[in-house]
């Protein structure tokens, strides 16, 4: 199963980023995914849809392997990862952001960024302190600018606002080389400032670093995707780009103008 | 934390366990200095039976509730077979060494007993750990105190390796340097100094990249896989982090008692253990070591308060019992806890962020 590095190496250029066939995800009886099929390109930022219950986080844990699908394949860079534990994942590349903050409460904001860059690179079990010149800590520190966190560098998490824990959850996501992120409702819960900022944020990424975004804020959704997925009872619904999804009279009648969101 | 250096407006951190570079010395809290003096000049002070029994011990239980306290308050992880595992290092040195059972100790010299020791308590605790790790909350108890309890059974019924129910007497420390290290002061000073090594070494490694990733698996350990951290693999290595200061701490126990049985690992003995640490406090290595020093006095002395009053001597456990229940009941977080929050009280510190109420915070 295993793939070598010049396979890897030279997938990265053609492959797609990520590519899901018939994922299918059973709590029970309960059918959480069913069949979904979903090609992801390099670079690609895509929207993800849907009325609560409609299987997108599931979709997200199935591809960080936090879950493992029922049947189907994930593929990750052209490299069949559907057995992969969640942290080999993460070390080719793939991040992603909690619906719901998962941070380290009791350390402090630039200690959870240092794990996150520390967690994608060598020497995790180093029992050395990282010194004042280390270099991981420094891109840690420059983390915590990029996601405007500076001045709360050494604070620890449980004194940030919520709209800071997700800024923070951002910048876990950042760190290291990602290829591929997952956003999962990065602007539940922030103000309207706070909603620009993150729009921001995401929209000054590297053009190399594609990433799929749950998200219920339309406004955010479409400003910051090219293509958006529909899911709907667990599949998928409707695909196309964001103009399209927009007038589209089903989607309309499902999702925007249902009036049950 | 070594970042702070960088920022000098961060005011200088005071809990001593921030290295720098420049003026580590000024930075060494004053506490340190005068609790490095007290314990240095006890022996002018103290009785050799003071020193010996009560500090010795304490030290020694200590070190092995700071084992409990890495794995528990960093790893978010309670094993019940920190005992067992300080035991079975204890056992080692005297099969390897020498001891009065001579058909069975193989009589090599300490400097090679005192390592196997240390190699084989560490692989059986990493043993543990592999098996304990995959379980979370009260089932890692149960399966430590299952591994602890067979252990004890083990070694009560094993003759030809344990020597069953009396186990090993004449167990004693290397003569080295011309010094005989079970005088009690000269086994002070060595139980002192490798006590202060360990409390070091934890204090030290709580804030390295392994540390912080441990308390990353103990806050929230399916963050820590979607970071790339394979927590499995980390919390076995502290199993094996933690088995080494059991097992050091095992060696020295058995040279101060100068023998071994399987009473020393029975399951009363494992459970003083937890007590030890929860008593004392899980959040700072130094709390094992006042836990162990409480339970030490009152194991000592409880006996003769109680006759003392009048009563019958053999209800000391009742004694120990009503004092640990107090502290619990007190405190969430040990001695330590009652400590931090009567100076938070004292001197109006933000409860979250740890600053003065009257600056910025």
């Amino acid at each position: 199963m295993k793939t070598s590095v010049a396979q890897r190496l030279s997938a990265a250029g053609t492959a797609n980023a990520l590519e899901l066939r018939g994922i299918t995800k059973m709590f029970g009886a309960l059918a959480a995914l069913k069949d979904v099929t979903m090609t992801v390109q390099p670079g690609e930022r895509r929207a993800v849809l849907g009325s609560n219950g409609a299987g997108k986080t599931t979709l997200f844990n199935c591809i960080t392997g936090d879950f493992l699908p029922t049947s189907g394949t994930v593929r990750l860079f052209g490299e069949d990862v559907t057995e992969f534990p969640a942290f080999e994942r993460i070390r080719r590349g793939l991040r992603r952001t909690y619906q719901i903050s998962l941070l380290f409460s009791n350390l402090s904001v630039v200690d959870n960024i240092y794990l996150a860059c520390r967690g994608v690179s060598r020497a995790r079990f180093s029992l050395i302190r990282p010194g004042v010149d280390d270099a991981l800590m420094a891109t840690a520190e420059a983390l915590t600018e990029a996601v405007h966190l500076h001045e709360f560098m050494n604070s620890p998490v449980a004194v940030l606002s919520y709209g800071q824990q997700r800024q923070l959850e951002i910048a876990l996501a950042l760190a290291g080389a990602p290829r591929f992120i997952l956003f999962d409702e990065p602007a539940a819960g922030l103000s309207p400032t706070e909603r620009s900022e993150l729009v921001e944020i995401l929209l000054n990424l590297p053009e190399h670093i594609g990433y799929i975004i749950i998200e219920h804020d339309m406004d955010v959704a479409l400003r910051v995707s090219q293509s958006v997925t529909m899911m709907h009872n667990g599949q998928i619904f409707k695909e196309g780009t964001p103009q399209e999804i927009e007038s589209d009279p089903e989607v309309q009648e499902l999702y925007l103008g249902g009036g049950n969101e | 934390m070594v970042v702070v250096e960088n920022y000098n407006k961060t005011p200088p951190p005071n809990d001593g366990n921030r290295g720098a570079k420049g003026g580590w010395l000024s930075r060494i809290p004053t506490a340190y200095w005068v609790v490095g003096f007290i314990m240095l000049c006890m022996p002018l002070v103290v009785t050799p039976f003071i020193l010996f029994q009560i500090f010795g011990w304490a030290l020694i239980l200590g070190m092995i509730a700071l084992s409990l306290m890495f794995l528990g308050g960093l790893g978010g992880m309670v094993s019940l077979a920190q005992m067992t595992i300080a035991v079975c290092a204890g056992y080692m040195v005297a099969i390897f060494g020498d001891s009065a059972i001579t058909s069975i100790s193989l009589g090599l010299p300490w400097w090679l007993a005192v390592p196997i020791a240390i190699i084989v308590g560490t692989i059986f605790g990493t043993l543990t750990g592999a098996i304990a790790v995959r379980t979370e909350g009260i089932y890692t108890i149960m399966i430590t105190l299952a591994i602890a309890a067979a252990f004890f059974y083990f070694t009560r019924q094993n003759y030809v390796i344990f020597n069953g129910f009396s186990g090993f007497n004449g167990v004693m420390p290397p003569v080295i340097f011309g010094i005989d290290w079970h005088n009690p002061t000269p086994f002070y000073y060595l139980v002192l100094f490798i006590a202060t090594l360990a409390y070091l070494l934890v204090l030290y490694v709580s804030r390295s990249p392994f540390g912080l990733a441990l308390q990353g698996v103990r806050d929230n350990s399916r963050r820590m896989a979607a970071l790339g951290f394979n927590v499995t693999a980390h919390r076995i290595a502290a199993y094996t982090f933690a088995s080494v200061i059991a097992s050091v701490a095992g060696i020295l126990l058995v040279w101060q008692n100068s023998q071994i049985s399987p009473g020393t690992a029975g399951i009363g003995a494992a459970i003083d253990i937890l007590i030890i640490a929860v008593v004392g406090g899980m959040r700072h290595p130094i709390g094992p070591f006042i836990g162990a020093l409480i339970y030490v006095i009152l194991r000592t002395f409880a006996l003769d308060i109680l006759v003392s009053f009048g009563m019958a001597g053999e209800r000391f456990q009742l004694l120990i019992g009503i004092g640990f229940l107090i502290i619990v009941l007190w405190s969430s977080d040990g001695v330590l806890g009652i400590w931090r929050s009567w100076r938070e009280r004292s001197s109006n510190i933000n409860k979250l962020t740890g600053e003065k109420m009257d600056g910025q915070s």
